[in-house]
């Protein structure tokens, strides 16, 4: 019964592109299925759509472009916005036409083409000690300051989490001032880059730092694990340079492939995922700020509440991803 | 083996004549196969979108280098001390649990690198359970207030990987020595010589070859590693390759690294080489004589057994236990019915690996062995060797290349004769990923096998062809019983690591298939290692399952009497 389960599989998986004619949509995907799943899972019970999905951190660029006008990809899914410029600038996207993706992601969310699409914010927040650092910082220029020595924690400045921030002092302060901005940041590190974001939690938890860099929705998911919510009740959230141009936002994003075969039921599922409805459940099931102005935030989101969003054009940042590594390098950031 | 004694056949006569060498011509088929991906990233390296080296010898080549040395050396000493004293100790020796070790000592190769680091940082880093009691004992509350070795550093990855590693030279060098004959090192005891001093003048040297593949093994898996290094921020040249490739965006560039990388298998496998070449020890039928194993006086038997005991408790014991306790804790949210299908997924997938991985294997050693002194011979089974070198993901990129090329090329054919579209036939199937796994580990199993094949007498294989045997029956009839152990190994090998094998089965694989690895990646990538147990812990349990079995096999095959050539 399972061998020959396992036999169809290998059979199936050899013809899926000659065999399924089926109503269905195909997706490559950088973030984890279970993270899109509950939204996939009522689009498939609205529509009748079935939705497939192959998902990898890496490569997936690679295999689109070699598969060339055979992929049966139609839509990918991406968690940052560097990924969604190279494939728009790989030339394996294709321009989408939809009234109703424009209106419900605003400009600043989306390619001006219609190339990609951003479908959630996140915020790369600041956390301090609720004992040891309270009140004491309240941007991220600050953490390159004098009095936060040996008191800051992070992960690899390699991260593409890391690499955007980075990108966006750039951005803001030019080449120069950014990387003087990243020496001081280094020079105030309590320990060599290591860990996930959750990690930074723990660590300013049991006193190894005070003041920590994150994404928000790191801060959601512990609050939901009773090992970790003493981690997260011990710091402050705080949303930086609330003063100036506001706190730095990522996106996660997707895009229709150059050669998408089922391109009726792609666009759908953009739609969908666009609308209200699936808006509403990223921000309850994932913690993440829809695009989608005016849907309704899960409870912890309200409780945070509103804050003044960095709306600089994230093509732009992207742009200064290949610099802000080097960066990273030269100040030899992770040694 | 017995119509051997009822007639020889007289052997045929043949007239000279040029034919094509069908084992030379298979190896050299599946050798170029195996070097198709190899050589797409070659071509990727010539066409990098930017041009990255003046960037990174200026800044971090030197030290990704430097510290990719510093591994090596260090996981390649431990290694080699771990698994030689481990192997020579339970082969020799008498004492309490010896029995049991012999297969214990080979459990922590179930345990992938990355989740032995995960387990350990759990458990030692500031935030864990040792130093928390050490703060609450002497009153400490900073880490600057007291030193405590940091588990995330060079010194402890080199202990990780060498935990996890070492089993590959305990495997090999344990088999090496159970298949030496006793009588040299009986005769070097006759001769004066001590126990230990015996042990490095006679039975070391003949187990080299063994030993040094081991260690090559083990320093080409802590090459391709990312997991570990990644999680305790080590940069070697596999973190530079991924930086170029995935944060700089330029995939040509990351290829150039891999070049680089490549440099260093090809030293491993010429120091495996000139570690053999002028080494050649036969096995003869003497050596499966019992052996005697050596009785210490009083309560000193003990301290071989606490000696044996330190890397299993610290490989296995202490991790899994670590593992076991988060996935009770965790057991609601990872317990569910899709969990079986994936393990099925992942043992069906890696026993296919293993055994076309031996097949092609077998052919590629034996046809080496028919052409001894080639040096044709010795580049196809070399060239067969290098996807090892190229991390998963990179070999990955390597395979969709030319699947695509061919798939796209059949495609337009189609549509220009026939009108029809085939759409792509390989690339995206279970096919492909079962093709990057032979790929990734066919150096493993040629290196095994090899290894067990040249302590077969050549002698023998004249013997028997002159009796009119061809080649094909000498392989079957002859080696294959011979070198049962060899293979069997291998294909352990293959299996274990194919299970563990987590990018290229991410980028490769068809739509909505999962395995055990992919499956619990999704959690791990995502920081919750606590969800990730449960299906850790099964990783490291069906991984188990072929270990428990080799070892039986080969302690079996020491205890039963073999066939072997008749007096």
């Amino acid at each position: 019964m399972k061998l020959s389960n396992f036999i169809a599989t290998i059979v199936l998986g050899t013809m899926t592109h000659v065999a399924l004619a089926a109503e269905e949509v195909n997706i490559y995907s950088y973030r984890q299925p279970i993270l899109i799943k509950p939204m996939l899972d009522v689009f498939t019970g609205d529509t009748g759509i079935d939705v497939n999905v192959v998902h990898a951190k890496k490569g997936l660029l690679e295999r689109l472009r070699s598969e060339a006008r055979n992929t049966p990809a139609d839509l990918v899914f991406t968690v940052d916005i560097g990924r969604l410029a190279d494939l728009k600038s790989a030339g394996l996207t294709q321009s989408v036409d939809s009234e109703l993706l424009d209106t419900n992601i605003p400009v600043s969310q989306r390619d001006t083409q219609g190339h990609w699409y951003g479908l959630t914010q996140r915020a790369r927040i600041l956390l301090a000690s609720k004992d040891r650092a309270k009140g004491e910082i309240s941007s991220y220029e600050e953490l390159a300051s004098e009095n936060m020595q040996g008191r800051v924690c992070t992960r690899s400045g390699k991260h593409p989490y890391m690499v955007g921030l980075t990108a966006s002092m750039i951005s803001y302060h030019g080449i120069e001032g950014a990387e003087k901005w990243l020496t001081g940041l280094k020079n105030n590190l309590a320990r060599k880059p290591q860990g996930n974001d959750r990690a930074q939690v723990k660590a300013i938890k049991e006193g190894e730092c005070d003041v920590a860099v994150i994404n928000h929705y790191y801060m959601y998911k512990m609050l939901s694990d009773p090992k970790q919510v003493p981690w997260a009740e011990s710091v402050d959230v705080i949303f930086p340079n609330q003063g100036d141009r506001g706190t730095h936002m990522n996106i996660s994003g997707m895009a229709m492939t150059k050669y998408a075969k089922n391109r009726e039921n792609a666009l759908k599922l953009m739609e969908y995922l666009a609308s209200s409805k699936a808006q509403k459940l990223y921000s309850e099931v994932n913690g993440e700020y829809p695009v989608q102005q005016g849907v309704e935030w899960s409870e912890q989101l309200k409780m945070w509440g509103e804050f003044k969003r960095d709306d600089i054009s994230l093509s732009d940042v992207a742009a200064n991803r290949a610099e802000a590594i080097k960066m990273m390098d030269r100040v030899a950031y992770d040694d | 083996m017995t119509e051997r004694g009822a007639a020889i056949p007289a052997a045929p006569l043949r007239k000279p004549r040029f034919r094509v060498d069908l084992w030379q011509l298979g190896s050299s088929v599946f050798a170029a196969l195996a070097l198709l991906p190899v050589l797409a990233i070659l071509w990727l390296a010539l066409f990098p979108e930017e041009n990255i080296w003046p960037h990174l010898i200026s800044t971090s080549l030197p030290g990704y280098i430097q510290s990719t040395l510093i591994l090596m050396l260090g996981v390649g000493v431990s290694v080699f001390l771990t698994g030689v004293s481990t192997a020579w100790l339970v082969t020799h020796y008498e004492f309490p649990l010896r029995r049991q070790f012999e297969w214990m000592l080979l459990l922590p190769l179930a345990i992938p690198a990355y989740v032995i680091a995960y387990m350990y940082t759990d458990l030692l880093e500031f935030a864990g359970p040792i130093q928390r009691s050490l703060r609450g004992v002497f009153g400490w509350e900073l880490a600057r207030d007291y030193w405590f070795p940091n588990i995330r550093s060079m010194g402890g990855g080199i202990l990780m990987m060498g935990l996890v590693l070492y089993p590959y030279v305990y495997l090999l060098a344990r088999a090496a020595f159970l298949e030496q004959s006793p009588n040299q090192f009986e005769a070097s005891r006759l001769l004066g010589n001590s126990q230990f001093k015996s042990f490095l003048k006679v039975s070391l040297p003949i187990a080299r070859p063994a030993i040094v593949v081991g260690v090559a093994l083990a320093l080409m898996e802590t090459l391709n590693d990312f997991g570990t290094i990644d999680f305790f921020a080590i940069k070697t040249l596999t973190a530079g390759l991924y930086d170029v490739w995935l944060g700089m965006g330029n995939l040509g560039g990351a290829a150039q690294v891999a070049t680089t990388m490549l440099t260093f298998v090809i030293l491993l496998l010429s120091l495996e080489y000139f570690g053999r070449r002028r080494q050649r020890f036969y096995q003869s039928g003497q050596r499966f004589k019992e052996k005697v194993r050596i009785r210490l006086p009083g309560k000193q038997p003990w301290w071989l057994t606490i000696f044996c005991a330190i890397p299993v408790i610290a490989g296995f014991i202490v991790p899994v236990g670590l593992l076991i306790n988060l996935a009770i804790i965790y057991f609601d949210v990872s317990w569910t019915s899709e969990f079986r299908y994936y393990a099925l997924n992942s043992l069906m997938l890696s026993s296919i690996a293993a055994v076309v991985t031996i097949l092609i294997a077998m052919l590629i050693a034996y046809t080496r062995r028919l052409h001894a002194h080639s040096r044709k011979m010795l580049i196809v089974s070399r060239v067969a060797s290098l996807g090892y070198a190229v991390p998963g993901a990179v070999l990955a990129v390597g395979v969709i290349i030319p699947f695509a090329a061919w798939d796209n090329w059949v495609d337009s054919l189609a549509r220009e004769w026939f009108g029809y579209s085939t759409g792509l036939i390989l690339s995206g199937t279970i096919f492909a990923v079962i093709f990057a796994y032979v790929v990734r580990f066919l150096a493993v199993s040629i290196g095994s096998i090899e290894s067990s094949l040249s302590k077969v007498s050549e002698s023998m294989d004249m013997a028997a062809r002159t009796l009119g045997y061809s080649r094909r029956q000498v392989l079957t009839r002859f080696h294959l019983p011979l070198i049962k152990g060899g293979i069997l190994t291998a294909g352990m090998v293959v299996f274990v690591d194919s299970m563990k094998e987590l990018p290229a089965t991410l980028i490769l694989r068809p739509f909505n298939f999962e395995t055990l690895a992919t499956h619990v990646y999704q959690f791990a990538s995502d920081e919750l290692i606590g969800e990730s147990a449960l299906g850790s812990l099964f990783i490291v349990l069906a991984g188990l399952v072929p270990v428990i079995f080799l070892s039986r096999t080969i302690s079996r095959s020491n205890l039963v009497r073999p066939t072997r050539p008749r007096d």
